[in-house]
């Protein structure tokens, strides 16, 4: 494993930046909940779609749970389905 | 006996008043099933995001319980036949969050909202 790590590491063009990791995974990271609107519609574009997790870097699992708690707030009129 | 989160919104015409009772009716369906009212939390009159039966602004309010499906099944079927009612929403939880939501802060916030999207309105429509 280490090893190929070291593999890896070497490989890396020198000015290829690091992935960024998930904001969700880190132990003081915001619960994800359909009430907290401030961090609901960082994930979503102007137009109120929610942007994908390639882009915005959450792991799968957050995604989920992400998408399931925008979709709550859509349903109580708290978000928008579109916007304009 | 399982813990619940319960947001309920009220039609807009509705006094603060009116609203307060037709929630205490709705809270007493769960009393008679032996369940419990935990907390509540009332969010007042809010803007909706969308226009729901010709209503622009609904009451909000908050309630956790500690129930049985039962109790929910009729307090939610009694829900949907009152037009008062324009929308709800029931999820089963595991733990009870003591602080208070994420919505409750402050209303200098919402008005700041609003206008951070009257603004995003505007952009849209210029782009259109």
């Amino acid at each position: 494993m280490t090893q190929l790590n070291i593999k890896r590491e070497a490989l890396r063009k020198p000015n290829q930046k690091k992935r960024k990791s998930c904001p969700f995974s880190d132990p003081n990271a915001p619960a994800i909940d359909y009430k907290d609107l401030k961090v609901l519609t960082r994930y979503v574009s102007e137009r109120g779609k929610i942007i994908p997790s390639r882009i915005s870097a959450v792991s799968a699992k957050k995604q989920r749970e992400l998408s399931k708690a925008i979709k709550r707030a859509r349903f109580l009129a708290l978000m928008p389905y579109v916007v304009g | 006996m399982a813990l619940y989160e319960s947001v309920i919104i009220g039609r807009q015409d509705l006094t603060p008043n009116q609203f307060e009772e037709l929630v205490e009716g709705f809270t007493k369906i769960i009393e008679d099933f032996k369940g419990v009212i935990k907390k509540r939390e009332s969010w007042g009159l809010r803007n909706l995001a969308y226009k729901i039966n010709k209503n622009r602004k609904g009451h909000y309010i908050l309630l956790n319980i500690d129930s049985s499906s039962d109790a929910i099944a009729e307090y939610e079927r009694l829900m949907r036949l009152n037009e008062d009612i324009i929308r709800f929403l029931t999820i089963r939880i595991n733990s009870i969050d003591e602080k208070p939501s994420p919505l409750m802060n402050n209303k200098s916030d919402r008005s700041r909202n609003e206008l951070v999207n009257t603004e995003a309105v505007k952009i849209t429509n210029e782009e259109v």
